[in-house]
């Protein structure tokens, strides 16, 4: 089901962003599963497997929902005025209009997961790896049309203008916020290793994929702890 | 060897002989276990970017194993464009340990996957 929820900040108008739900089996309604998707061009390798996810725990019965932040996805917001801070803020909001008990944060979407809510962190990526991929994809690109650049040059541009990377347009506040940022985690938090899953991380993948096998190894470890039998 | 058999001037010289004979042997056996090193260490590098192009590329192990000097990778695999090359480039960065610069990236190394090899290879070399 595709639902909407309505991101309202201290400065700006409130938008009104999507949410992909499943409502899961009315037994176990008291839990429900919020997942932070993986970020920026990984978004699109992830996404199918994402989707294969809930369609899993949906059918062991769990809820799950998976927003949309304003600049990603559907969103009519742009991603240049986006930042992480903003971000992590509104994943809470999301959490607690979408009814979240739990959180799952999926690569880079641990970056902004809500340490409020227990739950997992699948392969979570720093910043500075997810840009470094983009930058690169960048220099390699701008070689091809025959540009030289650097990634000291664009870094330099990135923090100071804000820059557009394998077609995501960055402002400078994301720009910089991503060099530093870490996957916040707690106690309350676990990490799933690719390893815990088996098979190679989809998100690497040059097109986008799918592999039930670790969809069915992730979904199980989620269903084990929040349903037990 | 010589040298040390002329300070132990008074010794038969056939007592030193076997000793000598185990240095020689060692000296073989520690260049044979240096050059068993790298060789394994380029295996190791072989298999492990194998390994990632199976893994970037979503083929079989069976696939990739055939990969030589001359299999063509950029210009040649139309998956592998400028973003899938970087995630190859930073995954081999993760695993191998190693840091590629800008100006490492060129054409040639990317264009077989002998030239990559080689590439991760001396990277890896040199530590």
């Amino acid at each position: 089901m595709i639902s909407q929820w309505t991101c309202t900040r201290k400065k700006g108008a409130a938008s009104s962003e999507l949410a992909l739900q499943f409502d899961g089996d009315a037994a176990f309604a008291e839990k429900k599963l919020l997942i932070l998707p993986a970020i920026f061009d990984e978004a699109n390798k992830m996404r199918r497997q994402t989707m294969l996810l809930m369609r899993e725990l949906n059918a062991a019965g769990l809820a799950s929902a998976l927003p949309d932040l304003p600049g990603m996805n559907e969103s009519l917001q742009p991603l240049s005025s986006q930042s992480l801070t903003q971000w992590r803020a509104d994943a809470v909001l999301a959490a607690e209009q979408l009814g979240a008990t739990h959180v799952l944060a999926i690569r880079g979407g641990a970056l902004i997961a809500p340490t409020s809510l227990p739950g997992w962190h699948y392969a979570p990526a720093s910043g500075a790896r997810l840009l470094r991929n983009m930058l690169r994809s960048r220099i390699l690109a701008s070689k091809e049309a025959g540009r030289e650049e650097s990634t000291a040059q664009l870094g330099e541009m990135g923090r100071k203008d804000g820059i557009e990377l394998a077609g995501w347009q960055f402002g400078a506040k994301m720009f910089g916020e991503l060099q530093d940022a870490e996957p916040e985690t707690s106690d309350q938090h676990s990490i799933i290793a690719q390893s815990d899953l088996g098979g190679a991380g989809l998100w690497l993948r040059a097109e986008a994929g799918d592999d039930m096998a670790q969809v069915k190894a992730l979904a199980a470890l989620i269903t084990n702890t929040l349903m037990p039998t | 060897m010589i040298e040390q058999s002329g300070i132990d001037a008074g010794d038969d010289t056939a007592t030193n002989a076997p000793e000598d004979l185990a240095r020689e042997a060692a000296t073989d056996a520690d260049q044979q276990a240096v050059s068993d090193t790298e060789e394994a260490a380029a295996a190791k590098v072989d298999s492990e970017l194998k390994q990632i192009l199976c893994d970037v590329l979503g083929l079989d192990a069976d696939d990739v194993a055939d990969f030589d000097e001359d299999t063509g990778l950029f210009g040649h695999l139309p998956e592998l464009d400028s973003m899938a090359v970087a995630g190859l480039l930073t995954e081999m960065e993760d695993r191998l340990d190693i840091i590629i610069e800008d100006e490492d990236v060129d054409g040639e190394m990317l264009e077989t996957y002998g030239g990559l090899l080689g590439f991760a290879q001396t990277k890896v070399a040199e530590g």
